[in-house]
């Protein structure tokens, strides 16, 4: 086996095991992480993969937790369903823009605009959907909290631990098979140099096509975690710009097109942002914004020193590849 | 519903959207330029508006007045920033660029938290509620006066870029790159320059719009996303676009707010933004690359 396998095997065995040392806060935070790498793995493929930048991937998020979340609280019907639904309508959404963008040749600045722009868009519109809540916000009811009722998706800190352990390992797995098919390398090619794939025959259209609706549905499975995990859900926060770039910090401080990126920089920015809590914190600073300034300044100094990521410079230390 | 009070809404918007207009043209000469979006534009508007609060408070000076030396530190201000840390950025990749200027916003607004509070703060001045009587038409004089600042920066900043050795090799750098350093010129001070000046441009736009409304923190990102909708309605690099967008979404907005709901005016110019980049990607007056 190469060393690259046996590494991330044993990664895999110590997440396996880590509940069984860690308190509820350390397992929240382990979720929080798993979460940002497994959306941030879904927008990389449309980013790292496709070259596609998306400042909107929040929208996918937000309408797959409403559209299961809207299911669970009007109808009773579980996420088993819902995740289908939400998956449709992600799907269908990604398949819009991606059409209206890549018919039109949009790309670069104005393709993240326009990404922004329906995201925008939708968090207004949900605001004014008194079916879903509006600004008051959409709250799934909390049941039992101690059993495990995977059928409707209740149960325990851990149960959602495991689950999106499970999705993040899918989600790896699932990129490192797609980076070593016909659509990995077309994909690669766009991103290189679009004009040179579409003289090599490469259909660059439907395969733009297929990164955006594949992320997007990706994306949205996140937001029916999301949805049954927090249990609460405001358009003014899931929708909001922010959230989108929450979920591109991890990927791009991590490492834009590598696998391990997504997760190494969710694991970083997230254990970052809670040492400077407990720092400052321990230090009676608590000042709202203080934390984000040195959340900011770590940022900048990421993207400043590293420009590739966190991720190919550690694995030319470590002597792996990087692009594992 | 009465003409008169769409025609006073109408023309309300008109005033507001030149300052708008100005704040955009801020952001479109960055990016017809340097070709760097700067995520980081709202939360430079905010910032001129927290300091025309602050000179207010302290000095009793009126935002028209402070919009001077806050102009000029924010043209030093912009200067530094695009010598020190964006200009390295200006070959590497968009995704890369894009982090900079967020980690750059982030910085900005929580400083601004910290420093201001949550509080809103805004500035009052004698003339606020004051308006001009023209026809059956009330204009309101802090929105006329913002308008006509608004217009005279505008004015001096075409006027610079087309008649002084200074504004045309910027246009040079902007025209092509490689031409303009094969020639001779510095490239990097050139592009401090220019983001001076979109800058300057948003400081003027802030302490105009510091009278229209209150300031918080949150407001940065607001009018980031605003700015962007506005020059790519009017063509991301275009300076009369940046105005005409301006105007059109000023305009749209406070219709939205009389006919429908204010909460939901910006789902109108998020809505035009679509429709313009789906049918004319450029902008109204951009041109095709």
């Amino acid at each position: 086996m190469r060393r690259e396998t046996v590494l991330l095997l044993g990664l895999l065995l110590v997440l396996l095991a880590f509940p069984a040392f860690a308190g509820p806060y350390a397992l929240a935070v382990a979720t929080l992480i798993l979460y940002f790498a497994y959306t941030g793995q879904a927008w990389n493929i449309l980013m790292g993969f496709a070259g596609h930048l998306s400042l909107g991937h929040a929208l996918y998020v937000g309408v797959g937790a409403y559209a299961a979340g809207a299911l669970f609280f009007h109808y009773g019907i579980g996420p088993w369903a819902g995740l289908w639904l939400a998956m449709l309508l992600c799907m269908l959404l990604g398949a819009l823009i991606g059409f209206l963008a890549f018919r039109f040749s949009i790309s670069g600045v104005y393709f993240a605009l326009l990404t922004i722009a329906f995201a925008e868009f939708t968090r207004v519109g949900f605001d004014h959907l008194d079916w879903l809540g509006g600004p008051g916000g959409m709250f799934l009811k909390v049941a039992q909290r101690d059993a495990w009722d995977l059928a409707s998706f209740r149960g325990p800190p851990l149960m959602y631990y495991y689950s999106i352990l499970f999705l993040c390992a899918a989600a790896f797995a699932l990129c490192f098979f797609l980076l070593r098919t016909k659509a990995g390398y077309y994909w690669q090619a766009i991103r290189e140099n679009e004009d040179a794939a579409r003289a090599l025959g490469i259909d660059t259209f439907r395969w733009k096509m297929a990164a955006v609706v594949l992320s997007a549905a990706m994306t949205s499975v996140s937001g029916v975690f999301f949805a049954f995990y927090y249990n609460n859900l405001f358009p003014e926060q899931v929708f909001n710009i922010g959230r989108s770039i929450e979920i591109i910090l991890g990927p791009v401080i991590g490492g834009v097109g590598t696998l391990f990126g997504p997760v190494l920089g969710a694991a970083v920015l997230t254990l970052l942002s809670e040492a400077i809590t407990e720092a400052l914190g321990a230090f009676g600073l608590e000042i709202p914004g203080v934390k984000q300034v040195f959340y900011g300044v770590v940022l900048l100094g990421v993207i400043v020193f590293l420009p590739h990521g966190i991720w190919p410079a550690l694995a030319r230390r470590l002597r792996l590849r990087s692009g594992a | 519903m009465s003409f008169d009070l769409v025609a006073n809404v109408v023309v309300a918007g008109v005033l507001t959207g030149l300052v708008y207009g100005l704040m955009a043209l801020g952001l479109s000469v960055i990016f017809g330029v340097v070709r760097v979006v700067n995520f980081a534009h709202g939360e430079m508007m905010t910032i001129a508006m927290y300091a025309a609060t602050v000179l207010f408070a302290a000095l009793k000076l009126d935002p028209f007045l402070s919009m001077l030396p806050i102009a000029a530190a924010f043209f030093i201000f912009g200067y530094a920033l695009q010598a020190s840390l964006i200009n390295p950025f200006i070959t590497r990749p968009e995704h890369s660029q894009f982090m900079l200027l967020v980690a750059i916003a982030i910085i900005l607004t929580n400083v601004m938290l910290m420093v201001f509070g949550p509080d809103a703060r805004n500035v009052q001045v004698d003339y606020q509620l004051d308006s001009f009587e023209i026809g059956r038409i009330l204009v309101d004089k802090a929105r006329l006066y913002g308008a006509g600042a608004a217009v005279a920066a505008a004015a001096a900043l075409f006027a610079f870029f087309k008649w002084t050795l200074t504004g045309k090799a910027i246009r040079a750098c902007a025209d092509n790159y490689l031409g303009a350093r094969v020639v001779g010129l510095n490239v990097k001070r050139l592009y401090a320059l220019t983001f001076g000046l979109g800058a300057a441009c948003v400081a003027i736009a802030g302490c105009a719009m510091v009278l229209l409304v209150d300031v918080t923190p949150p407001l940065g990102p607001a009018f980031t996303l605003l700015a962007f909708v506005i020059v790519i309605v009017g063509g991301l690099g275009s300076m009369v676009g940046a105005l005409l967008g301006g105007i059109l979404i000023g305009v749209s907005e406070a219709l939205a707010g009389l006919f429908i709901d204010p909460s939901a005016k910006s789902m109108f110019s998020f809505g035009l933004l679509i429709l313009v980049l789906l049918f004319r990607p450029q902008g109204l007056l951009g041109k095709r690359t």
